[in-house]
Order: C-alpha cells, then sequence, then structure tokens
C-alpha cells in the first residue's frame, strides 16, 4: 500500500495545518477576487459605489458603530441588531417551543397524530413569503406580523422533524418504561422528549437560516428599523459600503448562532453525538 | 379457567396470534408456576418474541387468553418487567441514573425529585451487587454489551415485577460474557426466587438456564395433513422439567445433556422431523392442553395430561 495522501481520494487525512489552510483558501479566493474587481473599478472611476474597497467600508461601519444618529441619536447598528435580534428570538422560540411539544406529542399519540398531521403538512408547504400581506393586514405592520411570519416559517418544518425523531425512538424504550410504572403523559415527557431536546437544537440550527430569511424579507416591507429595514433603506443610495458590512454582520452572528448551539449540544448531550456516530 | 388461572403465575390458553393471514402462534397453552425459570427455544420465526410480547402485553392475541396471577393481561404495566437484546436502556441516562429511573418513573417527578437521596443509595446498594459500582457515572453507550445488560437486569428488577421477561437479552455478547451472564442470572434467581420467562434462540442457553423448557416449533402435522401448503402456526411441541444442577457450565458437556438437546432439536428445529400433535412430549406436570373440535382424533388417551374445558 502507498503512501496516504495528503489530499486527493477516498483515503486522503489532512493535517491539522493543512485543514486550516483548506478550510481558509476559499475564502481567501473570495477576498482576492472581489479586491482586484474593486481596484480595477476604481480605477476606471475613482467614484464607484458598486464595490467599495475595505478601507471605504470599516469607515462607514465605524460611524454605524460609533456615531450616533443624527436624527435619533440612536447607535444604528446596535439598534437595529437588537430590533432584528428581538423578533428572530420571539420567533424561534415559539416556533421551537411549539414544535416541540406538537412534535413529541404527534409521534407518540396516534390520536393527535391523525387529529394533526396532515394539517401540519399542509401547513408546511404553504409559502410564508406569500401569506406576508395576509400577516400584515390581519396583525398591522407592528412587530406581531414579523414574528408570526418567523413562526409560521420554521415551525412546521421543526414540528415535523421532531415527530420524526419521536417515531424513531424505538418502541422497546416506549413498553420499558411502562413496564416501569410511568405513565402516557410520563413516557412523553420523562423519557421521549428528553433524548429529542438536542435533536430541537439540530433542527433549530438548521431553521436559523430561513428565520433570518423571513426576518429580513419582513423588515425590508414594512418596519421602522432592524438590520433588513437599513439595507433595504440606503440600497436607494446604492451604498454598498454600508449594505455589505451588514450582510456580513449578519452572516457572522447566523454563524456564531450555529456554533453556539453546536457546542451546548456537544457540552449538554455527550450522548447524542456518540448515538449519531 | 378463573380457578386454573389462580393457581398459576402465568397462565395463557388457546392463544393464537396472526397478523392478516399468515398465523404464526397456534392455540398455545401453558401455565407457569412462581419461582420457575422458564425458557423459550424454537426455530427462528416461529413466534417466540410474538409470545414473549403478548405477554408483555404489547400486542394482544387474535384469540384466548392470558392471565398473570389470575388477573387478565393487559397493557404493559409494573407486573411485567422487560430485558430486551438492545434499546433495553435509555441511551442518555448514565448507568446511575437509568437504574434510578426503573424506581420514579412510577412517582411524580416532585416526589421523586424529593426523595431522590433515598432512591440514588438504594440503586448504587444494587448496583454494588452487580458489581457495576465504579460504571456508576458512565453513560450506557460507554459500557461493554454485558454490562450494559447488568444495567438492564438490574433496572428491571428494582421495578419489582411478578414476572421477568426477557427477549435474546444475551443473544448479542461473545460466547465467554455469555456464559458469564447465564451463571450471573442463575446466581440471581436462585437468591430472588423470581418467575423469569426467557426466550432464546440458543438451544444449549435454554437447556443451561431453565428449571423448565418450552419448545416452540411449526414443524408438526395435525388433523389437517402433512403437507406442505398448510401454513401452520407454532405450537408448544415440547415442555420438560431440567434438573437444576449446581451452576457449572461444565454441565454443557455431559453426556445426559447433550442427549437432551438432541432430542429436542430433534422435536423442535429439523423442518424434516414432523410429530403428530398428539406425540407431543408435554411431560411437565403442570402441561396442558385444550383440544378445540376437529384439531384431536380418537387417539387422544395417548397424550398425556389432556385437559378437556368444560
Amino acid at each position: 500500500m502507498g503512501k496516504k495522501q495528503a489530499f486527493r481520494g477516498l483515503h486522503a487525512s489532512p493535517s491539522p495545518v493543512l485543514k486550516w489552510i483548506l478550510a481558509a483558501l476559499p475564502f481567501v479566493v473570495g477576498l482576492i477576487v472581489y479586491l482586484v474587481a474593486s481596484d480595477m473599478r476604481h480605477t476606471a472611476n475613482p467614484h464607484d459605489k458598486l464595490l467599495p474597497g475595505i478601507g471605504r467600508m470599516i469607515m462607514s461601519f465605524k460611524d454605524l458603530v460609533l456615531t450616533p444618529d443624527k436624527r435619533t441619536g440612536d447607535i444604528l447598528l446596535l439598534t437595529d441588531t437588537l430590533a432584528s435580534l428581538k423578533r428572530l428570538a420571539a420567533g424561534v422560540v415559539l416556533a421551537a417551543f411549539g414544535g416541540l411539544l406538537l412534535g413529541v406529542n404527534m409521534g407518540l399519540l396516534p390520536g393527535i397524530r391523525a387529529l394533526k398531521l396532515p394539517f401540519i403538512t399542509f401547513l408546511s408547504m404553504v409559502p410564508p413569503l406569500a401569506i406576508l400581506p395576509i400577516l400584515f393586514i390581519s396583525f398591522g405592520v407592528g412587530e406581531t406580523a414579523k414574528i408570526v411570519l418567523i413562526f409560521l416559517g420554521v415551525f412546521p418544518v421543526i414540528t415535523r422533524d421532531i415527530y420524526l425523531a419521536a417515531t424513531r425512538v424505538p418502541r422497546e424504550q416506549v413498553v420499558k418504561a411502562l413496564t416501569l410504572g410511568a405513565s402516557g403523559a410520563g413516557v412523553i415527557y420523562r423519557v421521549v422528549l428528553p433524548q429529542i431536546l438536542p435533536r430541537l437544537i439540530d433542527t433549530v440550527r438548521l431553521s436559523l437560516g430561513p428565520a433570518w430569511l423571513f426576518l429580513i424579507a419582513a423588515e425590508a416591507i414594512a418596519s421602522t428599523n432592524g438590520l433588513g429595514y437599513r439595507i433595504f433603506l440606503v440600497r436607494r443610495y446604492m451604498a454598498m459600503d454600508v449594505i455589505l458590512p451588514y450582510v456580513l454582520w449578519i452572516t457572522f452572528m447566523g454563524f456564531s448562532m450555529d456554533w453556539l448551539l453546536r457546542r451546548l449540544t456537544a457540552r449538554r448531550y455527550p450522548w447524542y453525538q456518540r448515538e449519531e456516530a | 379457567m378463573e380457578k386454573r388461572a389462580k393457581k398459576y403465575q402465568l397462565l395463557i390458553q388457546d392463544v393464537h396470534k396472526s397478523y392478516g393471514t399468515k398465523t404464526v402462534l397456534e392455540d398455545i397453552d401453558l401455565a407457569v408456576r412462581q419461582g420457575e425459570l422458564c425458557t423459550v427455544v424454537g426455530p427462528s420465526g416461529c413466534g417466540k418474541s410474538t409470545l414473549l410480547r403478548l405477554i408483555l402485553g404489547q400486542e394482544e392475541p387474535s384469540s384466548g387468553h392470558l392471565f398473570i396471577n389470575g388477573k387478565p393481561v393487559g397493557l404493559p404495566d409494573t407486573d411485567r418487567g422487560i430485558v430486551y437484546q438492545r434499546y433495553s436502556l435509555f441511551p442518555h441516562l448514565t448507568v446511575l441514573d437509568n437504574v434510578v429511573l426503573g424506581q420514579t418513573l412510577r412517582l411524580s417527578p416532585w416526589t421523586a425529585r424529593r426523595r431522590r437521596k433515598t432512591f440514588v443509595a438504594e440503586a448504587m446498594h444494587y448496583l454494588e451487587r452487580m458489581r457495576l459500582a465504579e460504571h456508576a457515572h458512565k453513560l450506557p453507550s460507554a459500557l461493554s454489551g454485558g454490562m450494559q445488560q447488568r444495567v438492564a437486569i438490574a433496572q428491571a428488577l428494582l421495578g419489582k415485577p411478578q414476572i421477568l421477561l426477557m427477549d435474546e437479552p444475551f443473544g448479542a455478547l461473545d460466547p465467554a460474557t455469555r456464559e458469564e451472564m447465564q451463571l450471573f442470572l442463575l446466581e440471581l434467581w436462585e437468591n430472588s426466587g423470581m418467575t423469569i420467562f426467557f426466550v432464546t434462540h440458543d438451544l444449549e442457553e435454554a437447556l443451561f438456564l431453565g428449571s423448565r423448557i418450552f419448545v416452540l416449533s411449526q414443524f408438526y402435522i395435525d388433523a389437517r395433513g402433512n403437507g406442505k401448503e398448510i401454513k401452520r402456526g407454532a405450537k408448544v411441541v415440547a415442555d420438560h422439567h431440567l434438573q437444576r444442577q449446581a451452576g457449572a457450565t461444565t454441565v454443557k458437556r455431559n453426556q445426559e445433556f447433550q442427549d437432551l438437546l438432541e432430542s429436542v432439536r430433534r422435536d423442535g428445529f429439523n423442518p424434516e422431523h414432523l410429530q403428530h400433535i398428539e406425540e407431543f412430549n408435554l411431560r411437565h406436570p403442570d402441561s396442558f392442553r385444550t383440544i378445540t373440535e376437529g384439531e384431536g382424533s380418537a387417539e387422544r388417551n395417548h397424550m398425556p395430561k389432556l385437559f378437556v374445558e368444560e
């Protein structure tokens, strides 16, 4: 047998250093492409707004973070971020909590399954953005409509995923719990639900992408603050030097949330990964 | 029927089980006294586990009756404990919490929390007796197969069931661990006097462990003729009392043991060797059979302990 390849083939085993280099490579390439393109545009037109240079973006971002808004006296990035995170958290937490309860009950109680599964499956096929006008009409343009949009966008998916996870808990465990004297509720909430919690975190991690999408969409259409509102507001002035840092900031927050949730699963539910492996 | 039901810890009478057109169990009759360690063997797919699930209440018979201490069998509850080959333990709890849960699941979460100390102490005592104390804070997945099964047995026993049901509990273990677990179970059984219903496909294990063995098989003939096209459900084709010998595994090599093994293998496991239902070896004193119309024949007095239901 030949020496193991570092990168190529099925049996490649990249060293830790190489792994870091490989992970960084696409980012570096992307950055270089951007810088070259930006430079080319600036040589052609020093006032180009489409691809602002790094320095320009840092300056605008500094402005957003350090200088209070002339009209309101607020630090814009901070107020936008807080407003957006509040909506996102409310929608996602409600959906996670509701999805967990409904999903686990649907998974174990045939009656509830018969009652709710077709409805939830139907609901999950409704494009949330298509009913956004309905939400604005019925809930007004305040916070409620935005939170409801996020909720409706991720709740059916979380519910269905939790439902599937609950049905995958071996029948043996349910019977076992019954022979140990558990009641029906005991089986659901003391035996099955604790086993599903890490799965819930995984589902929430996957739902965060769509949740951000719905948030930005709702803010873009009707809002007075928030990250999505700001991006769509400055679009009118082609202020790419604001839009790009905002997008990076949103991406960074999404990435951090994902990472934190993953860490939480690993710390809190050490048995979970082992089960998956 | 009621009277007889009270005399036995477990009474199964006229039990049939079929799924759609496929008959799995056909007219199972058996009676088990308190304190027996019954083993059930049979060729694969003969319905051993189905029988166990019926006793457990996880499934219902298509017809017939099951009683535990004279009480008709209902949905799974604390009357019966269960140890499976897999999935017996809750993967998200440590060994200790798994065993504690055996005691606390029947209580409200609040009572369970308040009295947790007592339960932990009792569980630790149990784990010590089972030589598992040092693993108390590990997750089940960190334990070897044999140890996992020991924890599962401890968990089931702490539920204090009237009958302990075991579904091929040692089936996934390597031979050495398996033998060790057999001795462990025997020791436990001798000390507790518990009724155990032990399903296995390993004939040697069944003969070694049991104080009584049931052989379940679909290889037999009856009044319906002996054509292969007749789909027969499994019946109890043999029911022996087993002489308990001091728990040494050397027994397995002795001639008497080997002869019995051969005889059971012929009666239950050989599709070519078809006994007529009236030749079944049901010599155990508790053995009985109810005869349904058309099933028996004129020779019914050949049968040992024939029991006709009034």
